[in-house]
């Protein structure tokens, strides 16, 4: 489903990726690992189009995603979550997911009058839907940035949602979260995947990412070190030294 | 009463003004252009009446067009920057315009005289209201159901997803562009809204002065249209027509007897009101408490 060809992204003389082959399979769960600066979010950024690539391909459902504006491709079904979250602060709840319907159906069930000038009736159950997927339908008037911190990730999780993507990239999505916030995240994934949305998670949290993935891909300074299933990879030498340091085990 | 039929035909010509720059800087751009979007709607709807003739209303129809226009015109390179950057260079905008109507002759003889803008000595004689008999109240009427119908639009757009939208962008673009927005439909078409109300708002500030120049579209004038929507707050519409009272009702005329101190309260007093509501006069809260007390009587 996604494909990326030998992908690199250089920041003057910082190799933030370089040359990296990574394939997400439809329906899986896909991890990426790696410690701090290794290339993780700029890969996330690449795949949503933030900056452009210093060379290489990345294939969605067989298409070059190329120059492809980052608004394109969320129409084309990659919808993105931020390491620092990044909501609409000033905006309720409810207003957050209802600025991020703009995915292909919304955009053929109705009309330029009703997708723009339209008022909320419309929209009503769809985005009462997400809410209470992510559990904040009790908060759906409030500004978003009056939100508790594990509710604001949950608000940013439901607004990727709201577009309906077929991949989903997740960056980091539980940090900062306690133990009970990580296993509810988890269900929420679980549950995204039974929908048949595809999962591309990048995560620090152990505890999640060996708990979910099918597979996993390991970075060290933008290069792909290992790839496995989760088990394969905690046993990888190379990912203990990446992580670890010193001599390979 | 003239006096305060006067004073409200200016609060309404800068009501639009304030509102021109009030939904471009619902978008997160700060521009200091309105008031060259201002003086093209000034001058083409002026010449329209003048020289060619033309009833009011489409001359001022065709001045919000053109002004729409260069908007959409500037929106699309000030894409490009951001933050002050995008200030310096619509400030540059601003003054290339006013610097072309400080050199722009087009004078035609009119029945003897010479009637057109000259330069520097700007354009005189925009006689559409007194050749046509309007009295000071019908005037004030005319300027006010423009301001009004723009009122009602704007606060329409706001309760539109398109206003939620402009808010998201103006929040936080890349994040609105993760969520499919984009960004150039959308801060392009607020500049050109921005610019075709600033081109009603020239027009009607032509005919009821019936003596413009290019001093009239300097830069105070464009740091005025975005103060309105800073003092008044961004929350609503209403903020904006309320800091125009306050400045140009209380401040301008209320404290003229004041003399010289006028110009020093004047400033003193902005800053005083921009610390006292750092949200603007209507902020979110504000209006959440209005809306309280209303519910809490209708229930």
């Amino acid at each position: 489903m996604l494909e990326l060809k030998q992908v690199s992204r250089h920041f003057g003389g910082v190799r933030a990726v370089d040359g990296l082959d990574l394939g997400v399979k439809e329906g899986e769960i896909f991890g990426l690992i790696g410690p701090n600066g290794s290339g993780k979010s700029t890969t996330v950024n690449l795949i949503a189009g933030i900056f452009p690539l210093t060379s290489g391909t990345i294939l969605f459902d067989g298409a070059d995603l190329g120059a492809l504006p980052t608004h394109r491709r969320l129409q084309a079904g990659i919808a993105r979550t931020f390491q620092s979250i990044r909501l609409f602060g000033q905006l309720t709840v409810w207003q957050n997911l209802w600025v991020a319907q703009n995915s292909p159906a919304d955009r053929a069930k109705r009309g330029f009058y009703a997708r723009w000038l339209g008022g909320q009736s419309g929209v009503r159950a769809e985005i009462a839907q997400l809410l209470e997927f992510s559990g904040l339908a009790h908060k759906q008037e409030e500004l978003a940035a009056n939100l508790a911190f594990g509710e604001q990730r949950r608000l940013e999780l439901a607004r990727a949602l709201a577009a309906r993507p077929k991949l989903l990239l997740l960056d980091e999505p539980a940090a900062g979260m306690n133990s009970e916030e990580i296993a509810q995240l988890r269900e929420r994934i679980l549950s995204l995947r039974q929908r048949g949305v595809t999962i591309l998670l990048v995560e620090h949290v152990m505890e999640l990412v060996m708990g979910v993935t099918d597979r996993i891909a390991v970075l060290n300074f933008g290069q792909k070190i290992a790839e496995g299933t989760p088990a394969e990879v905690q046993a990888s030498p190379m990912v203990r030294k990446a992580y670890l340091g010193g001599e390979a085990a | 009463m003239d006096f305060y039929y006067g004073l409200a035909q200016l609060v309404g010509v800068h009501t639009l003004l304030g509102l021109s720059a009030y939904i471009v800087l619902l978008t997160g751009q700060v521009s200091l252009a309105q008031a060259a979007f201002f003086a093209i709607g000034a001058y083409v709807s002026a010449m329209l009446t003048v020289l060619a003739g033309w009833h009011l209303v489409p001359a001022i129809g065709v001045g919000a067009l053109l002004g729409a226009a260069t908007a959409c015109g500037v929106g699309f390179p000030a894409l490009r920057v951001k933050g002050l950057m995008l200030v310096i260079a619509t400030l540059a905008f601003g003054e290339g315009v006013r610097i072309f109507f400080f050199n722009f002759d087009y004078q035609i003889a009119k029945g003897g005289i010479k009637v057109g803008p000259l330069g520097g000595e700007g354009f005189r004689q925009i006689r559409f209201f007194p050749e046509n008999g309007w009295s000071t109240a019908e005037v004030m009427l005319f300027i006010w159901m423009f301001a009004l119908l723009v009122m009602l639009m704007l606060w329409w757009i706001d309760r539109s997803r398109y206003g939620a939208v402009l808010r998201a962008v103006g929040e936080d673009d890349m994040a609105a562009q993760s969520v499919g927005v984009n960004l150039t439909a959308v801060k392009v078409s607020a500049m050109t809204i921005g610019g075709a109300i600033a081109g009603i708002g020239g027009g009607l500030y032509a005919h009821y002065t019936t003596h413009i120049e290019h001093s009239s579209f300097n830069v105070l004038v464009a740091t005025f249209a975005i103060a309105y929507p800073i003092v008044g707050g961004l929350s609503n519409v209403l903020g904006t027509l309320l800091a125009v009272i306050f400045v140009q009702g209380f401040l301008v005329e209320g404290l003229r007897d004041l003399g010289d101190w006028r110009n020093l309260l004047f400033g003193a007093l902005i800053v005083l009101a921009m610390n006292l509501r750092p949200r603007g006069f209507l902020d979110a809260a504000t209006l959440a408490g209005i809306a309280r007390l209303f519910g809490g009587r209708r229930a």
